[in-house]
């Protein structure tokens, strides 16, 4: 029995419950959880799972095709490689924040990726008040070109009116 | 000398808190002596406390000075042999990211003090008094949790957790 991993995608209305009740169905159908992200994303109940499972997508699908159904989800699955990896360390996290405007995410993200980031973990919030909303946006990753070269981009994307945050991340073994 | 084994969670043992040492023998220094081997051996190589190699007893190593790019705000206090540790005074807050040689393949974000005092026996009995910050201080809180059956497991902070709110909310507790 070889078994496959495959990436399972929930959106729809957050209520209280639905890990659990989809997580069972799993469980009771003999599936094994990797690793997840579950996020409430403007209202809205997002989860993605890496799911192990035997048997095909299509079989996935319908394991868990009754709750979302009642749960008024839309479900995706998709087979993936991988699974259990060797984790990736980020060695930087960025802040940058200010007045929310068209592209902002686009142009700073941009800058970074030319500096040589690559992002592993991103989460973006809006808040402040509904006339003057501000664009708040943390990131983990790996500094490709070095840290020096994400500091020097991140410069000239403060001299455009947002303000910016890096920290070396020097992670402690012991 | 001897590299020892590494126990690793969930190994419940990982859990217990150590006694104190009462001994500064030959034995004792002895020991100090492999848990440093196993602690340069390691994935990390910065720090070691005496219960991830199975010896309930409040002894942890932590030495920074090895590093090939000492992080900014560390303190450097060279070969720390720490017995009978004891944290006095914690000040500031600092988010960094922490990994376990009991814990492999995981890492995640830790809040600690940015700043520690603590006084601890070195294997000959003597007490000293020690000032650490950043990094170095970190280690010593890590490894000092160790002794109370704490790991950094037990304190994570969530991805969405954010030191300055952390420290907006410590302000609000102080008025
Ligand atoms: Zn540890």
């Amino acid at each position: 029995m070889s078994e496959h991993w495959y990436m399972l995608t929930l959106v729809g209305r957050d209520r209280p419950g639905i890990v659990a009740r989809i997580t069972r169905a799993l469980y009771e159908g003999g599936c094994h959880l990797g690793e997840t992200s579950m996020m409430r994303l403007g209202g809205n109940f997002t989860v993605m799972m890496m799911v192990q499972y035997a048997g095909t997508a299509k079989a996935l699908e319908q394991l868990v095709a009754g709750e979302a159904d009642s749960l008024g989800l839309k479900l995706h699955v998709d087979r993936v490689e991988g699974g259990r990896q060797q984790a990736v360390e980020p060695d930087v996290r960025i802040t940058v924040y200010g007045a929310d405007r068209p592209g902002i995410v686009a142009h700073v993200t941009g800058a970074l990726a030319d500096a040589g980031l690559d992002i592993l973990d991103l989460i973006s919030d809006i808040g402040g008040s509904e006339e003057a909303p501000i664009y708040i946006l943390h990131l983990e990753g790996r500094a490709l070109q070095g840290i020096p070269a994400l500091a020097s981009a991140l410069e000239i994307v403060k001299g455009e009116g947002v303000d910016a945050q890096l920290t070396p991340i020097e992670t402690m073994v012991g | 000398m001897a590299i020892l084994e590494i126990i690793k969670y969930p190994d419940p043992r990982l859990k217990e808190a150590s006694q104190p040492v009462q001994a500064f023998d030959d034995a004792l220094r002895d020991f100090v002596a492999d848990l440093e081997e196993t602690m340069r051996a390691g994935p990390g190589g910065v720090g070691i406390a005496a219960p991830q190699v199975g010896r309930f007893e409040r002894i942890v190593i932590v030495d920074v000075s090895g590093m090939r790019k000492l992080p900014a705000g560390s303190s450097n206090s060279g070969r720390l042999v720490l017995i009978n540790p004891e944290i006095t005074e914690w000040e500031g807050m600092a988010m960094g990211r922490e990994g376990c040689m009991s814990v492999p393949d995981y890492t995640g974000n830790v809040i600690r003090a940015e700043k520690v005092r603590f006084t601890a026996h070195d294997e000959f009995g003597e007490l000293h008094e020690y000032a650490c910050e950043g990094y170095e201080a970190r280690a010593v809180q890590h490894e000092a949790d160790h002794l109370d059956g704490m790991l950094f497991l037990d304190r994570l902070v969530s991805r969405r957790t954010d030191l300055f709110r952390r420290k907006v909310y410590q302000q609000k507790d102080k008025r």
